[in-house]
């Protein structure tokens, strides 16, 4: 399930239960990573939960997305399942890309999800591409790129927005301006105080929303949503947001301050909108402890069994290169074998 | 693999039609075949393309499917991936090979790697058309031959047509394929004539190379346009030398047993590509060859190409730099 209704209590929930997964999530694989369990790069999705969640919720369940280098978050609000995300993590056969991919890489197209990315920039014109189709093929379905504010200083993003908005195709282009690209402040890296201002270069509507409050972006993108899929074209939505952790584990942050993050995390997205909703009488402070342990344990077990799932066969490395079959690759491999394989 | 031939394998109601012509016919069959297949690329709807490729398609098939793109190489050739891998299958027009450092990024990283990355579970039926070479006086920006960078790219296919059959079977293969594959087009064979088989079912399988001419005493690989000029060369030497011709055709994957078999008859082996020849295609022809066929040769292999250099302007500059049919006849004349 991804669409979902936030009008309503059960739509609120859902609302908070990923928020909370995400967050979960990426704690865990936070742990997972210092304890030296995961191999390669993570990039945590914390403190950013109310983009990817309130964007992705307004959309519908055949819609695209493509996304970053930090895309747990993405693919939670996706639908995706953790246990074969954990799995990816890991490098087993279990996970997304059957350990092909690792965690700047998860996708799982029949889902919409077009995949996280490594190349900061590459995304808007992948969506811009996936909005084609479904604009070629006269199908409602949208495709929402995600990007960092980092991400905007690339060239490819302007000619992926510019494609979609000279042909009015079905997109949308959400900027997580979390601040920062890697070290680098956003006012270091571009000299608008408002990334949504680019926007006016295309002739697209352009918002700025607090990205920390997960109503806002669900608004703002709901309503690109309805002018994508009725033919008006992409709009570019900046959401206004921080990450808690490090651009990576181990980074020693030496660009802010404790006192920075404090400020940002005294409007937490996920505390706020739970307060919100247990004034309204939607939840209650207990229940909503109780989804939460329940969603750390659901996390603590698919880490524990992706911990214990198969590894890929070695010789699965040789796989999935073409849809046909390359005798090359086969020859060479077998060549290379240390037991010389004959041609 | 088979070996396609000459007559195009058994399809035999052939046409005169230049190389041009040839990808036409391809793309347009292509389009007829299949609803998913569209055209895109800088100026290749009202305006046919800047080297007249594309012509009236957008006549037939209007604007949708064969449409324009504002000049962003980077931009339209990352919508090509996302589009292939939601279903459709784009045919995009890169005007001058130059020009994909652009967008090489998007080739590089996401159109070769996402479906290995993805472990499988995506296909990327893009198709690249792209033009290479030099000879028209259009200086080094505008006359370059890359197709060994995307050869040796793991993901991509590359093939380069040496005649006008090879041009309209590699481009029907290569826009039915599941696969990204770039068709390398020299630009200075598109006015070049042949016959070429009409039926729409005519296609030439990846990964095979046709032996356009036999010959007992040498065999000469070639690629593009070095096709053309070694079958003039084969011609003038008959009753010197026999010379055996083969278009390479797809440079990966790349049919190594047809390139045995030949040397195993003749002994003997030039491999002829407009290509600079450090590290090239010509190192693959001749490292498979040495691999596995080492002794059949009689004499070393030879090497005819560009000799690492970029293509200049002057016509007097230009003709020195690139390789002809004398270049191929020398390589002969030290091996034979
Ligand atoms: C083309 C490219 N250049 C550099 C990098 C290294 N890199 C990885 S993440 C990152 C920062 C990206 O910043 P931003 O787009 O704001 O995203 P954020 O990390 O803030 O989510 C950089 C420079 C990369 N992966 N790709």
């Amino acid at each position: 399930m991804v669409s979902i209704d936030i009008e309503t209590e059960d739509g609120q929930r859902e609302i908070l239960r990923r928020m909370l997964t995400i967050r979960a999530f990426d704690t865990k694989a936070g742990e997972l990573f210092a304890d030296g369990e995961l191999p390669g790069f993570v990039h945590l999705y914390i403190g950013e939960e109310a983009v990817g969640v309130g964007a992705i919720s307004a959309l519908e369940e055949q819609d695209y997305i493509t996304s970053t280098h930090r895309g747990h978050g993405h693919c939670i609000s996706k639908g995706l399942d953790t246990y074969q995300m954990m799995a990816e993590l890991y490098g087993k056969r279990d996970g997304y890309c059957n350990g092909k991919g690792g965690s700047m890489h998860i996708a799982d197209v029949d889902a919409g999800m077009l995949g996280a990315n490594g190349i900061v920039g590459a995304g808007p014109p992948l969506a811009t591409g996936a909005a084609l189709t479904a604009d070629y093929k006269g199908e409602d379905k949208v495709a929402l790129a995600f990007f960092g504010d980092g991400a905007v200083a690339q060239g490819q993003v302007h000619e992926g927005i510019n494609l979609a908005a000279t042909w009015d195709l079905p997109a949308i282009f959400v900027v997580e301006n979390n601040h920062f690209g890697e070290a680098t402040p956003m006012e270091q890296q571009h000299n608008v105080e408002h990334l949504s201002a680019t926007a006016e270069a295309y002739d697209i509507p352009g918002f700025t929303v607090d990205g920390m409050d997960v109503t806002a972006v669900y608004e703002a993108v709901k309503e690109a949503r309805e002018r994508a899929s009725s033919g008006e074209g992409p709009t570019f939505i900046e959401a206004d947001t921080y990450r808690y952790e490090g651009h990576f584990e181990g980074d020693h942050q030496p660009y802010r301050t404790e006192e920075d993050i404090e400020l940002w995390k005294d409007r937490d997205a996920i505390e706020t909108f739970k307060n919100r909703l247990v004034e309204a009488g939607a939840i209650t402070q207990e229940e909503f402890e109780e989804m939460r342990d329940e969603i750390e344990a659901e996390i603590d077990d698919a880490a524990e069994r992706a911990k214990e799932a198969d590894y890929p066969d070695p010789s699965e490395a040789y796989e999935d290169m073409f849809n046909a079959t390359v005798p090359e690759i086969n020859d060479f491999a077998a060549r290379m074998r240390a037991d010389g394989g004959e041609r | 693999m088979s070996t396609d031939t000459a007559s195009g394998g058994g399809f035999s109601d052939t046409e005169t039609m230049t190389v041009r012509e040839a990808i036409r016919q391809a793309l347009r069959e292509e389009l007829e075949r299949d609803e998913d297949v569209f055209v895109m690329g800088e100026d290749v709807g009202r305006f046919g393309g800047v080297l007249g490729v594309t012509g009236d398609l957008v006549e037939q098939f209007g604007e949708e499917r064969v449409r324009d793109t504002p000049i962003s190489e980077a931009g339209f050739t990352g919508a090509s991936v996302g589009a292939a891998a939601t279903g459709t299958r784009p045919v995009v027009e890169i005007m001058f090979s130059d020009f994909i450092g652009v967008c090489s990024e998007q080739i590089l990283n996401q159109m070769a790697k996402n479906r290995y990355m993805f472990g499988g579970k995506t296909e990327m039926p893009v198709t690249i058309r792209t033009t290479e070479g030099g000879g028209m006086g259009a200086a080094s920006q505008h006359s370059g031959t890359i197709h060994t960078w995307f050869a040796h790219l793991p993901g991509i296919m590359a093939v380069a047509p040496g005649t006008a059959h090879a041009a309209k079977g590699l481009t029907k293969a290569a826009i039915r394929s599941n696969d990204p594959v770039i068709v390398f087009e020299n630009k200075q064979i598109y006015e070049q004539e042949g016959e070429v088989p009409v039926s729409e079912d005519y296609t030439i399988p990846l990964g095979t190379a046709s032996v356009e001419r036999e010959g007992d005493d040498v065999t000469v690989v070639a690629t593009q346009r070095m096709v053309g000029e070694s079958l003039g060369l084969a011609d003038e030497l008959e009753g010197e030398t026999s010379v055996e011709v083969i278009d390479l055709q797809s440079l990966y994957p790349m049919d190594t047993d047809t390139l045995l078999k030949s040397v195993e008859k003749t002994g003997r082996l030039v491999v002829a590509d407009e290509s600079p020849l450090s590290y090239g295609t010509h190192a693959e022809v001749v490292a498979r060859v040495q691999e596995e066929g080492f002794f059949s040769l009689d004499a070393p292999i030879q090497r005819v190409g560009v000799a690492d250099t970029h293509i200049p302007f002057s016509p007097v500059l230009e003709e020195e730099i690139l390789p002809h049919a004398e270049d191929v006849r020398a390589a002969i004349d030290r091996v034979v």
